[in-house]
């Protein structure tokens, strides 16, 4: 039998070392996996690479990844950090520490999809003779220059929803999806922290993402304060 | 003392050109309060860039929910006829020339209607693109709402931007708490101008020239 709930944010965890490459959902607060965050706070690993929209969202959840300098990369589409004095992660940018790709989000979230669809690259017309297009090979279809942007893959994805069952579907509740189908697809091991584990299958017209992209589902109800 | 338009008001205008049936971006700060303002009996659809399709109003205190939120993070409703995709769907909508219109904010805009609305270039912090390049490239149309000058009193309607761009050439038309303005193959074209503003007036906070249209009307918000 599909059995994908573990017991436990650390067994949610397992398996996840130093130099990973690490995807986490979420826009406004909406599905973002605070508790894996958090939890991630608490491990040990090191040298990380985050794939995430906006990089404050887990400084705000997680402030001790950026404190005791455990992540060396992102990509992001924003990395703007709070209020006006540089905050930790970005004088570490500053000082070269922290390696930070900006990606234009439609781009970034096309790249993730990208990642898990088996599409190693595509062209689009976005950022295309401007300075985020730089350095990208330029061709041009229908007389529009493109950019040639290459896919993400992860070795873990964070996601959070409202509900998912013991084969992995999952059910979002308002704007919760953003990044997470995608960021599922395009990751080893997809974790999805929900409100409420079902005790039944969920109906099909319910499901927002099909439980083969998912690896393990993880009850955490609190969220708590959410940090933006 | 000429009174220009209020940041509700210049929102009020912008709404005034959204025609029914159309399907709209609005964009983070200025632009997002241009729903409230559609002229009754027009139904416009909303989109965000996080995958709501028909944004509702924002959400009072007693309905909002922290997992429905708009581009700017506000907690909001959905419409009728409403539905939520993810964001890879959303932007898949947004460079494939589903949206007809874009309303972005903006820092400056060059009389060619280059755009520059994401890198204000503060030194020692991060940057922040967000969805604004995808948009003022894919959107069938790019207007922007925006302040005439910066707080320093600064024009921001140029000969060519100084800041980092968005997209080259997208923009089509600008409004301001001063005018209306088109962007068109001989430069701006004012079509609205502030009451009491004169045209002197006008060109004395604009670093690009202006051609006030024949047919020049006067701008007024009830906002």
């Amino acid at each position: 039998m599909i059995d994908k709930r573990v017991p436990s944010l650390e067994a949610a965890l397992a398996g996840l070392t130093s130099g990973m490459t690490l995807m986490m959902s979420g826009f406004g607060g909406a599905g973002a996996p605070v508790n894996l965050m958090r939890a991630l706070a608490r491990h040990d690993a090191r040298d990380l690479t985050v794939i995430i929209n906006s990089l404050r969202f887990l400084e705000g959840q997680a402030p001790s990844l950026f404190d005791d300098r455990r992540v060396i990369a992102a990509v992001c589409s924003a990395f703007r950090g709070r209020g006006a004095t540089p905050s930790a992660y970005e004088r570490q940018w500053q000082e070269g520490a922290l390696k930070i790709e900006l990606s234009p989000q439609g781009t970034f979230a096309e790249r993730i999809r990208a990642g898990g669809a088996g599409i190693p690259a595509f062209f689009t017309p976005t950022a295309a003779g401007l300075e985020l297009g730089e350095g990208k090979e330029v061709r041009s279809f229908d007389g529009r220059p493109a950019v040639l942007e290459t896919a993400l893959k992860a070795d873990f994805a964070f996601l959070r929803a409202a509900e998912a069952d013991r084969m992995g579907n999952i059910r979002f509740h308002g704007t919760q999806g953003n990044f997470g189908p995608a960021m599922a697809m395009a990751s080893k091991v997809a974790v999805v922290e929900v409100g409420v584990v079902s005790e039944t299958l969920l109906p099909p017209d319910r499901i927002h993402c099909p439980g083969v992209y998912v690896n393990r589902v993880i009850h955490a109800p609190e969220t708590g304060e959410i940090l933006g | 003392m000429v009174k220009p338009l209020s940041r509700d008001g210049i929102a009020w205008r912008a709404a005034q050109d959204l025609e029914d049936g159309m399907v709209v971006n609005l964009g983070i700060g200025m632009p997002v309060l241009a729903s409230g303002y559609a002229p009754p009996g027009r139904e416009v659809v909303y989109q965000s860039e996080n995958g709501i399709i028909g944004v509702g109003p924002e959400a009072s205190e007693n309905e909002a929910d922290p997992d429905l939120v708009d581009a700017g993070s506000r907690r909001v409703t959905l419409a009728p006829g409403g539905v939520i995709v993810d964001s890879a769907a959303a932007f898949a909508m947004i460079r494939g020339g589903h949206i007809d219109v874009t309303l972005l904010g903006g820092f400056e805009v060059a009389a060619n209607g280059d755009l520059a609305n994401w890198d204000m270039q503060v030194p020692l912090k991060g940057q922040l693109v967000g969805g604004a390049m995808d948009l003022a490239f894919g959107a069938g149309e790019v207007r922007v709402i925006m302040q005439h000058c910066t707080k320093d009193g600064a024009p921001r309607l140029l000969n060519a931007c100084r800041l980092p761009l968005t997209a080259p050439a997208c923009v089509t038309r600008v409004y301001t708490d001063l005018a209306v303005v088109d962007v068109t193959p001989k430069g701006f074209v004012v079509r609205e101008l502030l009451a009491g503003l004169t045209e002197a007036d006008l060109r004395a906070k604009t670093e690009a020239p202006l051609i006030f249209a024949a047919d020049c009307g006067v701008l007024a918000a009830p906002v």
